[in-house]
């Protein structure tokens, strides 16, 4: 393989550049992976890399990935909440990576919210 | 935490919770010392020297969440576990260097574990930080700047796929050059 250098950055900008006058860059969903000590010592960072690789497999660009630090329940980890705009937010317990793929295909990109593995709907209330 | 990757995400995110705006990671492999050092300096809002006394206690925390922080105190055990240091350094509002040590060869050393995806976690998660990371491996050197990287995409945001595509590869590519040993 060819090595990558700048040059390839900029193919890549203009190739983006090209894609997103076409799109809308609405973003619809915001997925929260918890990534405290507890939640990274329970396997967070699986979780994260099998959501990342359902993204790109989905060609999906209206969803939005980031990460949050311990809220408290570290019993429950891996935490993963999940924000559709205009709904209230669910937050899952105990993800692994056969779970958020399951999240991610049916709550995410079909909205049936997977009530088993559910904790709570709605937002923590952080001192 | 299985691997010292693992630990790094799991400081790197004080650095965040600290509202740094750089990040410099910094893996230093010297086979001949039998060194390996890690490094996590960043610009946040720092401690005042007497928080820093009291965060290797894990039972101390500056959440409200929970009574326990636990993040610190295991890297340094995981670095004394391989015959390694650890240092923390933090002036106010100027930010916090977190330095370890290991026995690069030491039979209870951590793997390297998966640094890329990490480093991919943490650029996708936080695409308004820059992160700056260096890995040296005796006389070969590999670095990945996000801030140069963004001087290149202009206005395409940096977590966007393409891009993490390109710089998981940079990464990927780097790291195969120099062959790390950790």
């Amino acid at each position: 393989m060819a090595k990558l250098t700048i040059d390839d950055l900029k193919k890549i900008k203009e190739k983006v550049h090209n894609e997103m006058s076409l799109r809308d860059g609405d973003r619809r969903v915001k997925i929260t992976v918890h990534m405290g000590t507890c939640g990274i010592a329970s396997g967070a960072k699986e979780v994260m890399d099998t959501l990342l690789a359902e993204i790109d497999e989905a060609k999906v660009h209206d969803v939005v990935v980031t990460t949050s630090g311990c809220m408290g329940l570290c019993s429950r980890e891996p935490l993963v909440t999940v924000e559709i705009i205009n709904e209230p937010p669910i937050k899952y317990e105990y993800v692994n990576p056969n779970k958020i793929r399951q999240i991610f295909k049916r709550h995410v990109l079909a909205g049936e919210i997977q009530t088993p593995f559910v904790l709570a709907k709605g937002s923590e209330i952080t001192k | 935490m299985l691997t010292l990757s693992d630990h790094i995400l799991d400081i790197t995110e004080n650095s965040i919770r600290a509202g740094a705006k750089l990040i410099e990671i910094s893996v230093d492999e010297d086979s001949e010392n039998n060194l390996l050092t890690i490094e996590i300096k960043d610009d946040g809002h720092g401690m005042d020297q007497n928080t820093v006394q009291k965060v290797l206690d894990p039972f101390y925390t500056t959440k409200t969440v929970r009574r326990i922080g636990l993040g610190l105190p295991l890297l340094k055990d995981a670095a004394e576990r391989s015959g390694g240091t650890f240092q923390i350094n933090s002036q106010e509002n100027q930010g916090t260097t977190v330095k370890a040590t290991f026995g690069l060869r030491h039979l209870d050393r951590q793997p390297l574990g998966a640094i890329i995806n990490i480093m991919v976690i943490l650029i996708i998660s936080n695409s308004d930080i820059d992160f700056f990371y260096k890995h040296r491996h005796n006389d070969r050197r590999f670095e990945m700047d996000t801030r140069e990287i963004r001087k290149e995409i202009e206005d395409v945001p940096i977590n966007h796929p393409q891009i993490i595509k390109y710089i998981r590869g940079t990464m990927e590519e780097g790291l195969r050059e120099i062959e790390p040993e950790a």
